[in-house]
C-alpha cells in the first residue's frame, strides 16, 4: 500500500519534508526603526531617512506599532509571546543593505512556538507547528536592469518591518505547503498585520525541502529562496523533491544548498552552497536595548484580537447551517466573510450565500477584481434579495437586475423602476396577456388539448415574452392552467 | 593677534564677563578665531569655522543685549570631529568620509548651539576615535602644546579626543566636547593638563555621533576647570528619544553640586590599580590625592576591583567587535570616498583599503575575527561575561564607597611616534580608564601635578551611575588642592 503523502520513486516510496520561512511585511505607516514612509510604488529613494541610509551617527528607534503587529500575529498563531526579546545584527555586505548589517532577531525572538490548523480537502485537519516569529528589517532593492554596467539601488524598502514566520518541518507535500501558505495569509489578513500581497512582495516565501524514506531520519535540505506566489511555492517544492529523489536514486548525495526557482523553466538551480555561505557574525545590537513587553499589554492585545478564520468557519457552520465547504469559501478572505455577513443580516443565509458565491463571485471573476472593489455593495445585494422575497421581481429577472447593478453600480430598486421591471401581479392584466397568446396560437392550443402536454412550456414562454418577463410566474401558471382547461 | 587677557579666562569667568558686558561675544569669538589660526602648528583643528563662530557670536550679543542670556551664550567651543554638524565637513579623522557634509546636527552639538555656544571648528582626533595618541588621523597627528623642558620633540596630546584637549590647553578653545570609548576624553585631558569628564552611559545622547563602539561611546565635556565641565555637562546632558540607549533621567544642576564639602565621604582606593611598570611618580601623585581628600574630610577606604585586570582584554574584544560592524557602512556606495573597481567586491575592497588607516583596519579585522562562527563564544561572549563581572565589581564597591580615586593614565604624554609599532603598549594607556567605559559609570580626570620631566598628570575620580554630582564635587576638591596653574610651552597669547 502507498502511504499517504509519499511520492513514488524508481526504487520505492519517498516522503518529502518541507518547512516554510515566510517574510511578511508588517502593515505600518513607518519603518521598523525610522519614521520614513512605507507606501508601495513610490519614486525610488523618496522614502528614505538618514537612519535607513545608515548615515554616520544615525540610530535606530523601535516602532512600537510594528511590535504590536508582531505580537498580534503571534497571538493569532496561538504562539508563546516572549516578554523579553533581543535585536541582533546580521552582518554582510551588499549595496542594498546600507549599514552592512540587518537588524533582526536571532537567539531571542519576540514570538516562540505556535501552530496553524489546516483543513485538508479530504476533510481531515493537519496541525502545522510554528517554530518562531521574529521582527527584522527589509533590505533595499538592487536594480540591475537600468544600465548596462551599473547597479542602481532603491532604498525605499530598506528598513521596512518584516515578520519572519518559520514553520516546523511538518509539511509533507506541495499541496500542504500551498494550503499552509494560504491559511497563514488569511490569518495575517484577518489580523490586519500583513496585506499578504505576494505580487507586491509583501509576502515572500523560502522553502526548506528534503526527502527521506518513510520513517527514516531527516535528509539533507535545500533552501529555495524568495518565492512570490503560492503556485511557484508548490511548483518549486514538487520539482525540488523530485530532483533530490532522482539524485539519491542515481547514487548521488543531496548537498545543503541555497537554490533559486526559475519560474520560466519550472526548475530550481543552485545559488550558493554551504561552503560559500555567509558568516553573519550575529551579535546583539548595542544601539538597541532588549525589547521588554508587559503582560497586561499582551493581555489587552489578546482581548482585542478579531475572530479568526477557524472560529469564523465554526460559527458559520453552526449559526448559518453552511456546509464545511461553503464555510471555507466564505471565511477564506476576511472581506468575503464580512460581505457575506452584511448580506445575510436579517435575511435567509442560504440565499445570501448562494448569491455571494454564485452571481457575485462570477461577476468579480469576470472583472478580475477582489470583493473589496465590488461594484455592488453588500447592502445593495441585500436589497436585491429583498425585492425577490417581497415579490417585486422574479428570481429570473433579479439576475438581469444584478447584471445591471454590476455594470452601473445603481441600486436595484432604481433599476427596477427605471426599466419598469416591477412584477405584474394584476391578474386581469395577466389574463389579458394569456388570452392574447392563446388566441394567436389557436392551432397549438388545439394540439395541447389533444394531448401534446409539452406545449405548456411554450405558452408560458410566449406569455412571459409578451409581459417582458414581468408577469408573476405563479399567477401565470394558475391562470394559464385554468384557461387551457377551460 | 589674539587678545591674551580674553583667552586667559575660563568658561565661568568669560560667561560672567559677557553678562556684565565687559566684552562682547563677537570680541571673544574673534579672539578665539585668531587663536584657532595661531594654534595651527599643533594641528588641533581639522576644520575651523570662523565665520560660523562670528555669526553665532552676533546672535549671542543680540540676546545678551536683550538680557535673554542662555547658559552658554557666547562661549566659544571646539567640537571633536566625530560629532555630525549640519552642512559642515565631518570626517571622524578618516579619509573614508571625504567630503561628507551631514544633513543633520548631532543632539549634543545642537544642545550646545541652543544654549548659545559658539562653534570654533571641528577638532582633530584619532581616526574613528581609535587610538590613544591622536596620531592616527588622516589629517595628520595632533601635537600636545606641552613639551618636556629642554626637549623640543613633539609629544602626543593623548587620544582620541586629542585635538579637543590640545585646543583647550593651548587656549584655542574655551571648552570642548569629546567622546570617550576607552579613555578618549580622560587620557588626553590628563596628558594636556585639563579637566575631562566621561559621564554615565546614557547621560549624553549618541545621536549624530559617528559610532566607534556603540555600547562604550560616551560624549562628554572637556574644559579648564571642574566648574567649566559641570556647566558644559548641564547643557549636553538629557534624555533623547532618538537614542534608545539614552537614559530617561532628570538632569541635575551639576554646578550647584560643587559644594566643596566632602566630609565623611568614603573614597575607594582600589588595590588592583597598582599595575606593574607604573612610574613611581604616578604612584606618589595618587598617594598625594588620597592625602588631599583625607585633608578635606573624606575617608579613604581600600577596596578591591578584582576583575580590573581583565578589563583591557575584554575591552579590546568588545570595542573592535562593535566597530567592525559599525564601520561596515563605509562602503563607498552612498557617501564619502569611493574607489571604483571592476566589480562590486573590488570597489568595496579598494574603497575600504584606501579609506581606512592601519589602526582602523586592525580593529575591523580583530572585531570580525572575534565575532566569527566558532570564535564568538570564546571571545565576544566571554568578554561580555567579563564586562558583567566588572560592572558587578563597581556595584559592590559602591556599596562601600561613594567614589573611587585612581590615576588617569599609567604615564605622562609620550613622544609622537612612540608606541606606534607596538599596539599592545599603546593599548596599555587605557588600563585605568577602560573599566569605567565597560561599567558605564562616570569618571573624570583632573590635572593634579607634573611628572619629573615637567608634563601634566591627572587623577581620576569614578562614581556611581548617574552620580556625576559626587564625581564633580570630589574632583573640585582635588583641583583646589592641586592648585594646578602650570601652562604648556605652547599657549596662544603666550600665557599672559
Amino acid at each position: 500500500m502507498i502511504a499517504k503523502g509519499t511520492i513514488g520513486g524508481r526504487t520505492g516510496q519517498w516522503e518529502m519534508v518541507v518547512g516554510l520561512e515566510i517574510h511578511a511585511q508588517v502593515i505600518s505607516k513607518a519603518k521598523l526603526f525610522s519614521g520614513a514612509a512605507t507606501e508601495f510604488g513610490a519614486e525610488p529613494n523618496t522614502q528614505v531617512s538618514p537612519v535607513d541610509a545608515a548615515f554616520p551617527g544615525m540610530l535606530p528607534v523601535i516602532n512600537r506599532h510594528c511590535v504590536e503587529q508582531a505580537v498580534k500575529t503571534g497571538l493569532g498563531l496561538d504562539a508563546e509571546i516572549n516578554l523579553h526579546s533581543v535585536f541582533e545584527r546580521k552582518n554582510y555586505f551588499y549595496p542594498d543593505l546600507p549599514a552592512g548589517y540587518q537588524i533582526s532577531q536571532y537567539q531571542q525572538p519576540v514570538v516562540g512556538r505556535g501552530r496553524v490548523s489546516l483543513d485538508m480537502p479530504d476533510g481531515t485537519v493537519r496541525e502545522i507547528g510554528i517554530t518562531r516569529l521574529h521582527l527584522e528589517q527589509d533590505a533595499g532593492k538592487s536594480l540591475h536592469d537600468q544600465h548596462p554596467s551599473l547597479t542602481y539601488v532603491d532604498l525605499n524598502r530598506a528598513g521596512v518591518a518584516l515578520m519572519e514566520i518559520v514553520s516546523e518541518p511538518d509539511l509533507r507535500s506541495a499541496e500542504e505547503a500551498g494550503i499552509y501558505l494560504r491559511k497563514l495569509r488569511s490569518i495575517l489578513r484577518y489580523l490586519g498585520t500583513c496585506d499578504g500581497n505576494m505580487e507586491e512582495g509583501s509576502l515572500r516565501c523560502d522553502c526548506n525541502v528534503s526527502v527521506r524514506r518513510p520513517g527514516e531520519p531527516l535528509g539533507t535540505r535545500c533552501e529555495i529562496k524568495n518565492l512570490n506566489s503560492v503556485r511557484y511555492v508548490m511548483q518549486a517544492i514538487e520539482y525540488e523533491a523530485r530532483r533530490q529523489i532522482e539524485l539519491i536514486e542515481e547514487g548521488g548525495r543531496v548537498e545543503q544548498q541555497t537554490r533559486l526557482f526559475d519560474a520560466a523553466r519550472g526548475i530550481t538551480r543552485p545559488m550558493r552552497s554551504k561552503e560559500e555561505a555567509h558568516d553573519y557574525r550575529y551579535f546583539p545590537d548595542p544601539d538597541l536595548v532588549p525589547l521588554v513587553l508587559e503582560t497586561d499589554w499582551v493581555k489587552r492585545l489578546r482581548a482585542e484580537l478579531p475572530e479568526l478564520p477557524d472560529a469564523k468557519k465554526a460559527r458559520f457552520v453552526s449559526e448559518y447551517g453552511h456546509s464545511a465547504d461553503d464555510a471555507d469559501v466564505l471565511v477564506a478572505e476576511k472581506e468575503t466573510a464580512l460581505y457575506f455577513e452584511r448580506v445575510a443580516q436579517g435575511r435567509d443565509a442560504k440565499i445570501a450565500a448562494n448569491w455571494v458565491m454564485g452571481e457575485l463571485f462570477g461577476a468579480l471573476n469576470r472583472l478580475g477584481i477582489g470583493i473589496e472593489q465590488s461594484p455592488v455593495s453588500a447592502e445593495q445585494l441585500g436589497a436585491l434579495i429583498d425585492l425577490i422575497a417581497d415579490g417585486t421581481i422574479s428570481g429570473r429577472l433579479a439576475k438581469d437586475v444584478f447584471a445591471e447593478m454590476v455594470a452601473s453600480g445603481a441600486d436595484p430598486a432604481a433599476i427596477v423602476e427605471a426599466k419598469g421591471l416591477r412584477q405584474v401581479t394584476d391578474s386581469s392584466a395577466i389574463e389579458a396577456a394569456i388570452d392574447a397568446v392563446l388566441t394567436a396560437q389557436a392551432e397549438k392550443v388545439a394540439e395541447y388539448r389533444a394531448g401534446r402536454d409539452k406545449l405548456y412550456g411554450f405558452f408560458v414562454g410566449q406569455i412571459m415574452r409578451a409581459t417582458r418577463g414581468k408577469a408573476n410566474p405563479t399567477l401565470v401558471n394558475q391562470l394559464l392552467k385554468k384557461k387551457l382547461a377551460g | 593677534m589674539s587678545d591674551p587677557s580674553l583667552l586667559a579666562l575660563n568658561l565661568a569667568e568669560a560667561r560672567d564677563g559677557l553678562t556684565r558686558k565687559m566684552f562682547s561675544a563677537r570680541e571673544l569669538a574673534a579672539a578665539y578665531n585668531d587663536a584657532v589660526a595661531e594654534v595651527n602648528p599643533l594641528n588641533a583643528y581639522i576644520t575651523p569655522t570662523p565665520e560660523r563662530a562670528l555669526g553665532m557670536a552676533d546672535a549671542a550679543d543680540q540676546r545678551l543685549a536683550r538680557g535673554e542670556t542662555l547658559p552658554l551664550d557666547g562661549i566659544p567651543v571646539a567640537v571633536k570631529d566625530l560629532f555630525c554638524t549640519k552642512d559642515i565637513l565631518t570626517t571622524a579623522g578618516s579619509h573614508i568620509l571625504d567630503g561628507f557634509h551631514p544633513p543633520y546636527e548631532s543632539t549634543v552639538t545642537d544642545k550646545l548651539w541652543q544654549a548659545g555656544a559658539v562653534m570654533l571648528g571641528k577638532a582633530n582626533l584619532d581616526e574613528f576615535a581609535m587610538g590613544s595618541s591622536s596620531a592616527t588621523s588622516w589629517y595628520g597627528p595632533v601635537e600636545n602644546p606641552w613639551r618636556r623642558p629642554g626637549d623640543n620633540r613633539p609629544l602626543v596630546p593623548g587620544g582620541s579626543s586629542g585635538g579637543s584637549a590640545a585646543a583647550v590647553a593651548a587656549r584655542a578653545a574655551l571648552a570642548a566636547i569629546g567622546t570617550d570609548t576607552g579613555g578618549s576624553i580622560r587620557q588626553p585631558a590628563s596628558f594636556c593638563g585639563i579637566v575631562g569628564l566621561k559621564p554615565t552611559y546614557g547621560r549624553c545622547s549618541r545621536w549624530g555621533v559617528v559610532a566607534f563602539a556603540s555600547s562604550l561611546d560616551h560624549p562628554g565635556p572637556m574644559g579648564r576647570t571642574v566648574l567649566d565641565v559641570a556647566i558644559m555637562l548641564g547643557v549636553m546632558a538629557g534624555h533623547d528619544d532618538r537614542d534608545s540607549t539614552s537614559a530617561p533621567v532628570p538632569v541635575p544642576d551639576f554646578a550647584a553640586a560643587l559644594s566643596g564639602d566632602i566630609r565623611r565621604l568614603r573614597v575607594g582606593i582600589p588595590k588592583e590599580y597598582r599595575v606593574d611598570g607604573m612610574p613611581s611618580e604616578i604612584e606618589a601623585l595618587w598617594q598625594q590625592g588620597v592625602e588631599w581628600l583625607r585633608a578635606a574630610g573624606a575617608e579613604p577606604v581600600e577596596i578591591s576591583l578584582p576583575m580590573t585586570k581583565h578589563a583591557l582584554a575584554a575591552y579590546y574584544i568588545i570595542a573592535p567587535a562593535e566597530a567592525s560592524s559599525n564601520l561596515a557602512r563605509y562602503d563607498g556606495v552612498r557617501f564619502g570616498l569611493r574607489v571604483e573597481g571592476d566589480s562590486l567586491d573590488e570597489m568595496y575592497e579598494l574603497t575600504r583599503a584606501a579609506g581606512f588607516g592601519a589602526e582602523v583596519r586592525r580593529r575591523v579585522l580583530i572585531g570580525t575575527y572575534v565575532l566569527s562562527a566558532g570564535y564568538y563564544d570564546a571571545y565576544y561572549l566571554k568578554a561580555q561575561r567579563v564586562r558583567t563581572l566588572i560592572a558587578r565589581d563597581f556595584a559592590e564597591a559602591f556599596e562601600r564607597v561613594d567614589c573611587i580615586l585612581t590615576p588617569t593614565a599609567p604615564s605622562a604624554a609620550f613622544i609622537i611616534g612612540e608606541n606606534t609599532d607596538d599596539p599592545i603598549a599603546m593599548y596599555l594607556n587605557d588600563v585605568f580608564t577602560v573599566p569605567a567605559n565597560l561599567a558605564g559609570v562616570p569618571a573624570i580626570s583632573v590635572p593634579a601635578g607634573l611628572s619629573a620631566d615637567g608634563l601634566p598628570l591627572g587623577l581620576q575620580i569614578t562614581g556611581r551611575a548617574f552620580d556625576e554630582e559626587t564625581v564633580l564635587r570630589v574632583a573640585q576638591i582635588l583641583e583646589n588642592a592641586a592648585c594646578f596653574r602650570h601652562l604648556p610651552s605652547f599657549v596662544v597669547g603666550g600665557g599672559g
